[in-house]
């Protein structure tokens, strides 16, 4: 029984008042921090790349170096995300479906790109397929050069990528779960004709944000490229390395012409990921 | 040169072949299924007639899932044979077995309409647009979903969902109809009116239906004949009446309708002449007489509790020797003895069975 209603609403309302405090205090310090962080240095980078004008910009943005760099890039991203788009489906349908012996150690080396260090990754290609690795008799024989060139930057590419669409995946099969394949199948439906019909377009949004992430780490990848690519000038530069190499030649606006048309493709990506995060809802 | 009956009977047994031509429905024989270190199925053989509606019934684990899936090709047996409407279906694929299936969570396709779930089977079949076109709106209206074509799965209710999942899986024209626990995700309001409703589609559109379920009154109410499956095996196969009156173990006895377990050597039963062999003695509830007076063959007992169902009431009896059992009455005889709690009575058994198996659940 309440008897007096105020009574109990009375310390209710100091704990609300002594709470309130909290909230302010951590919005606080989220905003310093990524302020301090991100804001800031994006917005300088910005500020960088047009100080000497939209003209001093665009010039950048028409140097041949540049040019052969967002083309490198460009075509890394070409051929690396559906690469790893179609092989994301397959083992993402072939982890989530069947149940096999080894089953959990797959899915955590799938994780392995997340969590080893870049440079190490591209150290493991040089080991492989450098003139001095396990491959590197075999292929110098045949006269086929993976490392210091084009099919080097693409494995480490491949590699540093390869985990977003998987991961995307796996949890919204999960979710619609087999039944509905089943059902399918039960009205005559091949697997083939199941993928396509019913998999596919109950995925389709997780997939997309997997492509689209997949994408992102293709094109923005440093450290694994860096160490296999030889970073020559208008051959193995792809657009972060031409970045890095401006930035040290002192061309600064360079450097931050390039670094704001990537910031700009990865601004792109957020909007259209949150986009896709709102549809899958 | 081997002769094309010499092949078949080598195929088949005899007395499977004989089966099939008996019963062109559906004919399971010594199926077993094993999932690692759990018997789903231990050779079961069951057969059902062309054109009925057959309830599988067990409690969870029973196996009567994987046996209705092992039907549907969605399982396949570790060993056994399946024969659909007399052709053997055991190697065929879900695909080419022609059967409808309606799953527990409906299974309906998310993305598409109503109208595109029915279509679904017939276009996959490459049936003519026009006769596609024409069969969905039947069957929307078959399944009183008239006007609703153009929905999506999510728009709809439970029960709406169900009958667009029993439409798609009608729409192929299925030899068989196979559901499972169809009833199972809905309220029971709607799952009364849905069972009612699937008897009359049943009698309308006549073809052999097979269900899942583990609710006893739903098998007893739909079907024509009930298969009643423990651990992976058959324990009855039999029409709602013979399962009842007649239970072929202690497990049915106990699984179909409440059941008061008694030990044999209990004096109720030795004032009454019931004797057995075995330890228990089982008794239904309604089989037990109640009077105010003592007769030759009663024994009295304290009426511990009652309980009001509305058009019966729950008697808790305790007997002298402290055992506890359940009575149940109509209105009608309630009224006439005006029972009260705490009160002597004098009962007597009607019918009494005991089963040679002991019986765990």
């Amino acid at each position: 029984m309440i008897s007096n209603p105020q009574q109990l609403n009375k310390p209710l309302n100091d704990r609300n008042l002594k709470k309130s405090w909290v909230p302010t205090i951590l919005i606080g310090i989220t905003v310093v921090y990524l302020g301090l962080v991100l804001y800031i240095p994006a917005a300088n980078v910005f500020y960088q790349a047009f100080r000497l004008g939209t003209g001093a910009f665009f010039e950048n943005l028409t140097k041949p170096e540049f040019l052969s760099a967002a083309s490198l890039t460009l075509m890394l991203a070409v051929i690396a995300v559906p690469i790893n788009t179609v092989f994301g489906l397959c083992a993402a349908w072939a982890l989530t479906r069947n149940r096999f012996w080894g089953r959990s150690f797959l899915l955590s080396v799938i994780d392995l790109p997340f969590s080893i260090s870049p440079v190490v990754a591209g150290l493991m290609l040089v080991l492989l397929y450098g003139r001095l690795g396990w491959f590197g008799p075999w292929l110098n024989s045949n006269n086929i050069q993976i490392i210091f060139a084009f099919p080097g930057m693409l494995l480490a590419t491949l590699f540093v990528s390869m985990p977003f669409v998987v991961r995307e995946v796996i949890p919204v099969l999960e979710e619609a779960g087999a039944e509905q394949e089943e059902a399918a199948a039960t009205l005559g439906a091949s697997e083939w004709q199941t993928f396509w019909r019913v998999t596919l377009p109950n995925i389709r949004w997780g997939l997309l944000y997997g492509v689209l992430l997949t994408n992102a780490r293709a094109m923005g990848e440093f450290g694994a490229v860096s160490v296999v690519s030889g970073n020559l000038s208008q051959q193995t530069q792809s657009l972060p390395l031409f970045v890095e190499e401006a930035y040290k030649q002192y061309q600064t606006e360079s450097a931050y012409s390039a670094a704001v048309l990537l910031a700009f493709l990865a601004v792109l990506t957020l909007v259209f990921k949150e986009i896709l995060e709102r549809k899958t809802k | 040169m081997v002769s094309s009956q010499q092949f078949t009977q080598r195929l088949f047994t005899p007395r499977f072949i004989n089966k099939v031509i008996k019963f062109m429905g559906i004919c399971v024989q010594d199926v077993s299924k094993r999932f690692g270190d759990f018997q789903a199925l231990d050779r079961v053989s069951v057969d059902i007639e062309s054109g009925s509606l057959v309830a599988l019934l067990g409690p969870s684990g029973s196996g009567k899932s994987t046996l209705l899936r092992s039907i549907a090709g969605l399982e396949s047996p570790d060993s056994g044979r399946i024969s659909l409407m007399g052709e053997d279906a055991t190697d065929r694929s879900v695909q080419d077995r022609k059967i409808g299936f309606v799953f527990q969570h409906y299974a309906l396709f998310k993305h598409m309409t109503v109208r595109r779930n029915i279509a679904f089977g017939m276009e996959i079949r490459k049936m003519a647009a026009s006769r596609v076109k024409a069969r969905t709106e039947e069957l929307l209206d078959l399944v009183q979903l008239t006007g609703m074509g153009d929905r999506y799965p999510s728009q709809l209710s439970g029960g709406q969902r169900q009958r667009v999942a029993l439409a798609r899986a009608l729409a192929v024209e299925p030899k068989v109809l196979l559901l499972d626990e169809p009833f199972g995700a809905l309220d029971a309001r709607v799952r009364k009116d849905l069972r009612a409703w699937l008897r009359r589609l049943h009698d309308e559109v006549h073809v052999t239906t097979v269900f899942v379920t583990h609710d006893q009154e739903e098998a007893m109410e739909v079907s024509d004949r009930i298969v009643v499956m423990n651990k992976g095996k058959v324990e009855q196969i039999g029409t709602p009446a013979q399962v009842y009156d007649h239970p072929a173990s202690a497990f049915v006895m106990s699984f179909i309708g409440p059941v008061n377990v008694l030990p044999t050597s209990s004096k109720i039963f030795q004032e009454s002449g019931f004797d057995s062999a075995h330890p228990e003695m089982f008794l239904r509830p309604h089989d037990i007489e109640i009077a105010l007076e003592a007769a030759n063959n009663t024994v009295p007992a304290r009426v511990a509790r009652l309980i009001h169902l509305g058009w019966e009431i729950q008697a808790e009896l305790e007997l002298e020797d402290g055992q506890l059992m359940i009575a149940n009455l109509t209105r009608d005889r309630y009224d006439r003895l005006q029972l009260e709690e705490n009160q002597c009575v004098y009962v007597r058994p009607k019918e009494a069975k005991s089963f040679a198996l002991n019986y765990n659940i």
